[in-house]
């Protein structure tokens, strides 16, 4: 029991885990920017879930109950000998979006990957985020083979909010992922402050 | 992480169904249990007793700091599960545990922020 504990380390050896969330549609390269940054190979995780109603794809063998199992892509990357920061990468499937509420809580914020050939599949993940007030950027992850548009041009079509930055970027490149990570800390700590009056 | 050390492999596959290692319970207490939250094993004098298999190895893999995450797919166990074996661990005081914020609804504060921006701008 507790008393049998001999440890002097105590609650200052553990770092407090701070989270980001990657969100956008599926094939929008979020689990390829968890892994440019990532200081560990993307790690996947498995949630075993209850289902209830039809459109079952996976099953798995857990007694008689229908469930299926959401996989989650995360990395690390360690701040300091104080924080630790993990990514994670939503799961892709729109059945899966109850899971978001999981990975946004008491996080500092989502990323929203766009592909611009596939704009429609990230409307959703930019609503997500808006009606639920969580800090969030839209990152345009520029393909090779992908139509360029201009910022404006992404903000128009998507219908962000100007006070929601709007980046290009390339989700292979450990800058262009690091900067994306950068401008979203900022705009959270820019919206955790006090409204100036 | 080293996952040679520990003695799942990815051959074995899933020995058991995982709610028979959790004897059936789902983690509903331990709920606060974010998937980011640190786990770290105390040292005791002696091997603690009357554990899983699983627990063992929970607590082999959370020596140093390690999130619940890590512990599920370094031990290839569902989060629902690791969430109960980490709060029985918890309850015989054999771990200790840090969440993102004290209240999990919460963002984090500025002087956590502007750690983490100090950090990833010195990557």
């Amino acid at each position: 029991m507790a008393s049998s504990i001999s440890d002097d380390r105590g609650m200052d050896s553990v770092p407090t885990p701070v989270k980001i969330v990657i969100a956008g549609g599926f094939g929008t390269g979020k689990t390829t920017m968890v892994g440019s940054v990532s200081e560990i190979p993307p790690l996947t995780t498995e949630e075993v879930l209850t289902e209830v109603g039809a459109g079952i794809d996976d099953l798995t063998g857990v007694e008689r109950k229908r469930t299926t199992t959401v996989a989650l892509d995360f990395g690390r990357i360690t701040i300091s000998r104080r924080h630790v920061l993990y990514l994670f990468g939503t799961p892709g499937q729109e059945r899966f979006w109850f899971m978001w509420n999981d990975l946004a809580r008491g996080a500092i914020g989502t990323i929203v990957l766009v592909d611009t050939r596939r704009l429609e599949t990230s409307f959703a993940a930019i609503d997500f985020f808006e009606r639920r007030a969580i800090p969030f950027i839209v990152t345009v992850n520029c393909f090779d083979n992908a139509p360029r548009y201009t910022v404006e041009e992404i903000r128009a079509a998507l219908a962000i909010p100007d006070r929601v930055p709007v980046m290009l970027g390339d989700a292979r490149d450990r800058e262009s992922s690091k900067l994306a990570l950068v401008r979203l800390v900022k705009h959270a700590m820019a919206t955790a402050l006090p409204a100036s009056v | 992480m080293n996952r040679d050390e520990g003695w799942y492999d990815e051959s074995a596959g899933p020995l058991v169904r995982p709610y028979t290692i959790t004897n059936g319970r789902t983690p509903t207490a331990t709920a606060q249990l974010d998937l980011s939250t640190q786990v770290m094993a105390l040292r005791a004098e002696r091997e603690p007793t009357g554990l899983s298999p699983e627990h063992l190895a929970v607590v082999r893999l959370s020596r140093a700091p390690v999130s619940i995450a890590e512990i599920a797919a370094h031990l290839h166990l569902p989060l629902g599960v690791v969430r109960v074996l980490c709060g029985d661990l918890i309850d015989r005081g054999l771990v200790i545990t840090r969440s993102p914020t004290n209240r999990s609804a919460q963002r984090p504060d500025l002087d956590t922020l502007q750690a983490v921006l100090d950090g990833l701008i010195n990557l």
